[in-house]
Formats: C-alpha cells, structure tokens, sequence
C-alpha cells in the first residue's frame, strides 16, 4: 500500500515539474492556436542551460534564469522563421527543435552531463532538513502555485488579452490595431520561456541533463492538458490553468501506476518507462476521440428517444 | 475625410484568371459623409473597403485619410483611424472571450498595449451605459462569452466596438446581410443611430437599394471597379428603386443581372 502512495507522491512531485512546461505549451497550443514543436527542443535547451550553469558553480536558482531566457530566445526564433520568413508554423517550429539539437550538444559539450555532488535547488532545500522525497515536491508545488498565477496575471493584461484574442480572431486584432505578428512571438516567447524553466528544473531533480530528456515534450504536454480538460473545472481561466497542472500530475501518476502494476501482475512482456512513449500516445489518442465517442452516444440516444417517440404516436 | 485617388487593383496578376478589381477608383468624402455604396457581384465594393483598410496594398494611386497618406501602412497600423464591421458576424469579435474583454480590447484600438490591467472597473460602467443603448440585454451579460450570442447581437456588439473610439472612418461591409430582416433592420438602426450621434464619416455597403437610399446622405453606385454613379443631398432622397437600375443600365450598358439585388429591392 505504502508503495502505491510514494508512487502517487512521486508521480505528483514530476507531474508538477513537468506541468510548467504543459503550462507554457498550452500558451502556444490552445490560447494562441499555434501547434508549436520547439518545445521538444527548449526543454532540453533549459535542461541543458540549468546543468552546465549548476556545474560552473552557479546559484541553482539564476541558473534556472538564464535557461528560460534561453528558452525565449529559441521560441523567439521559432516567431521570426513564421511571422517574417513565412514559415508555416509547425515545420518552423520543427525547424528550430532540429537545430536546437545541435545547439544542446555544443552546450554540453556530450550527450548526458551529469550534476553528481552539485548544489542543486533540490540539495540546498535537502540542506535545510527537508527529507529528500519532499524536496521536489515543494518545489513544485510552490512553483506551479506562483506560476498559475503569473500566467493568470499575465492574460489578464492587455498585452496578454492580444495574445488570446489573437489566437482566437487575427482578424479581429488587426481591425482594432494590434499586430498579430507582435503577439504570435511574444506567445512563443513566453511558452517556450516556461518550456525551458521546466527542463531546468527537471535537469536539477533527476541530477543530470539528457540530449533525448526533451524527445516527446509536445505530446507529453498535450496528454497533460487533455487529461486536465476531460477531468477538471474549465469555469474560469484560473481553473483552466490549474487544470492542466492538475493534468500533468494525473498523467505521471497514470504511468507510475502503470508500471507498479506491471511489476506486480505476470504480464507476457513487463512493461518498463522505455514503453511510455506508447502509452502517453494512446492516453492521448482516447483524449482526443473520447469528446467525439461522446457527442456521437448522445446523438444517438437523442435518434432513440425520437424513435421511440414516434413509435408511440403510431401506437 | 477620405480621399482615394486613381487606385488600381487586381488579383492573381499575370495569370490567365487575373482579376481587374479596382479600375481608376477615385471618391472623395467629406466629413460626416454617410455614404451607401451599392452594385453587383464583383463591382468591387467589397475589395474599395479592403483596400481603404489596408487589408493588402494597392497597385497605383493613394489613400488618405484626415489628410495622411495611408497608402503604403498596413492594416493594424491604418486600423489607428478605422472602424470596421464585416459580413459575417464571427470575423468581428472574439467568440471565446467575453463581451466585456471584447470591448476593452476594442477601447485600445490603434494604441499601444502594455502590461496593464486589461479592463478597469469605471470602463466596465462605460460598457454596460453603451450596452443598454442597444437595448438587446447585454448590459447585464458582460461576462458571456461573446460565442453565446447570436449573430445579430454579435453585429450590434461590433458595431459598438468599431465606433467606441470614434474613428475618422467607419467602415461597414453589407454588416446585415447574415441576419434576418427584422434583425437587420434592428442593426440598422442601431447604425443610423450611431452615425448620427457621433457624426461619422461612413462608408456602408449593402445589397438592398431600399436600405442605400433610405440611409445616409450620399449614395454610389459601383460597376466593374469605379464608381459610375454619385447622387447626394435632395437628388438622393427623391431615388426610386427603379431609378437606380435605370442608372444602372444607363452607365453600365447591360441589365443590372444580379438577383439577390433583383430580389431584395
């Protein structure tokens, strides 16, 4: 049983850290309608950024600064390869993840650059006689709290309600003076900003920084705001950005039970973290047909209830 | 107000569906001008106002609006001096946002944004006051989303944005032609109102000839890109319909074959 709740605390404990970055993709993929595939690449950036800061003897905390400036700089790459050079948004997106590639390893100087005997934020809140397994989870909780918050702020200002409102009607924004060009790259600058801070607080928690920690990024956060809409409020904008927090750790608890299952049951073939990439693309798979399943039953008993009404009128 | 001066404009130059648009337009309007502009499919109203909006540059001639040549600013930039109303009531609003949200960002038209609070309480009192001048029930829906309302809502509500900083120039392209009649003939009083309280210098598109005459104080008649009929003051409150398509025969040489015209008049 105990094992079950450490796996729920650990899912949580991830699921926050990963859901700043589902915050800031869901800056670029549902409020500005801008399917954006830097984001596999500014994660590692900001993972990267965070270790090699950290292992020059960085504060852990400036380091992760200068990550999410380096995440805004690639979001805002991604920005001028669409809006100027007329790039369609996805393969400039693409575009920028795969020079990113090249931009890591340079930074890094190797594939995986390890953070062993380093002070991390995680081991200065160690420091203070936190117990290690709470460290992480503190971090993200008070992390996800100020940053709902921030980006709540942040859309409620003019220049963030631009940025909804470009995502919604571009027309609309030019015939009242905005340029949507401004507010599609500030959007990008501003996800792939939070993009980044998660990979360097990620690099800070596992203790090392990957070239592959960011494979996969776009559809982990998707399935996180997918869960977080399915599953939670979307009254407000606030419950909106708390649900795909919220979403992120339902997502990583759905995967450690997974594989704390897998470890209990005889399954033919165990199922270890090498197949998450296969689950977390079915979770989002049924995500994204279930509202549709959905629609269709209701349909379909509405034809019923019709039929049945019909039938008794010829009765 | 407005001048366009010897403007020319096509589309898909150079291949063999190239579209002459706009031929040698010129129009001047006056201040307070409220002008109908009327012709068939393809007389190029629609691409005169697009063209004035800045919606795509222009191949000859120049736009001035107040006195400013806007002929080579683009669309948000020109948007400083122009209020727009479309056809379709989705393209002038922001359907996932809120009515109040869509009026605050309408209030900054042409000003620079910044990390202010987007919407302040004494603007919200400013929406409701507006809102009850259109007596539709809004005043008390502030926070609906704008995608709730229907499409004759949604054209008053933008027509209020156009006009809640007064523009030099409101433009209105056939803004009731996706509603119903007795709701089009609502928003068109709902315009006439507007206009005249604010004194705009308008330029409104319509395909119904009763509506071009009953309205404004100057009525155009457009045919394969410039205008071939300009009538103002007593002239123009004294039109018939059939006035109009005997005009329309006159200048153009051929049937005034459009039947929603035809059919609407």
């Amino acid at each position: 049983m105990t094992n079950w709740l450490w796996d729920i605390q650990g899912g949580t404990t991830l699921g926050l850290i990963w859901g700043i970055m589902a915050l800031g993709l869901y800056l670029t993929y549902r409020v500005l309608n801008y399917a954006d595939l830097t984001v596999d690449g500014s994660l590692t950036l900001g993972g990267a950024i965070s270790a090699v800061c950290i292992a020059s003897g960085m504060n852990p905390i400036l380091a992760i600064c200068i990550a999410v400036i380096g995440g805004m700089i690639a979001g805002f790459v991604t920005g001028i390869l669409h809006t100027k050079l007329g790039i369609p948004d996805l393969l400039a997106g693409i575009l920028t993840q795969f020079a990113l590639y090249s931009v890591n390893l340079r930074i890094m100087g190797k594939a995986n650059f390890g953070l062993l005997n380093q002070t991390t934020l995680f081991t200065q809140i160690k420091a203070m006689g936190v117990p290690s397994r709470w460290a992480g989870f503190i971090v993200g909780i008070v992390l996800a709290i100020i940053l709902v918050n921030i980006v709540y702020c942040f859309f409620g200002t003019e220049i963030g309600c631009a940025v909804r409102a470009t995502g919604n009607n571009p027309q609309m924004v030019k015939a009242m003076g905005a340029n949507t060009r401004t507010y599609i790259v500030l959007g990008l600058v501003v996800g792939n900003g939070l993009v980044a801070m998660s990979g360097a607080i990620l690099a800070q928690y596992q203790g090392y920084a990957d070239i592959n920690m960011g494979v996969g990024t776009i559809v982990i956060g998707l399935a996180a705001i997918m869960i977080g809409e399915v599953i939670f409020s979307k009254r407000t904008y606030h419950h909106r950005l708390t649900g795909v927090i919220l979403g992120s750790v339902v997502y990583r608890i759905i995967i450690a039970f997974v594989l704390r299952f897998s470890l209990m049951v005889a399954l033919p073939i165990r199922i270890t973290t090498d197949d998450m990439k296969l689950i977390t693309a079915i979770i989002v798979v049924i995500a994204l047909v279930s509202p549709k399943i959905k629609a269709e039953m209701h349909t379909r008993h509405l034809k019923l209830e019709i039929a049945e009404d019909e039938e008794e009128e010829v009765l | 107000m407005l001048d366009i001066k010897h403007v020319y404009k096509s589309f898909n130059i150079g291949t063999a569906v190239q579209k002459d648009a706009l031929k040698n337009l010129n129009l001047h309007l006056d201040p307070g001008d409220f002008v109908t502009v009327i012709g068939g499919n393809g007389a190029g109203k629609s691409t005169m106002l697009n063209a004035i909006a800045g919606v795509w540059g222009v191949e000859k001639g120049h736009i001035i609006i107040d006195g400013k040549d806007v002929t080579r600013d683009p669309e948000h930039k020109r948007a400083a001096y122009i209020g727009r109303v479309f056809q379709d009531p989705l393209l002038g609003t922001a359907g996932d946002m809120w009515i109040e949200e869509n009026l605050a960002f309408a209030l900054r038209r042409g000003k620079t944004r910044s990390f202010r609070w987007g919407i302040s309480n004494k603007e919200r009192a400013q929406f409701r006051e507006l809102l009850k001048t259109l007596d539709l029930g809004l005043e008390d829906r502030l926070a609906s989303k704008v995608g709730l309302l229907s499409g004759g809502q949604r054209q008053a509500l933008t027509l209020l944005m156009a006009t809640i900083r007064k523009p030099q120039l409101l433009l209105l392209d056939e803004h009731t032609a996706a509603l119903d009649p007795k709701t089009a003939a609502k928003v068109l009083s709902i315009t006439d109102r507007i206009v005249t309280e604010n004194n705009l210098t308008t330029i409104m598109i319509t395909h119904n000839m009763n509506d071009a005459i009953t309205h404004g104080n100057r009525l155009i008649m457009m045919n394969d890109g410039h205008i071939i009929y300009d009538v103002s003051g007593e002239e123009k409150k004294n039109l018939k319909v059939s006035d109009l398509l005997v005009k329309f025969e006159e200048a153009s040489g051929s049937q005034f074959a459009n039947d929603r015209m035809m059919l609407t008049r």
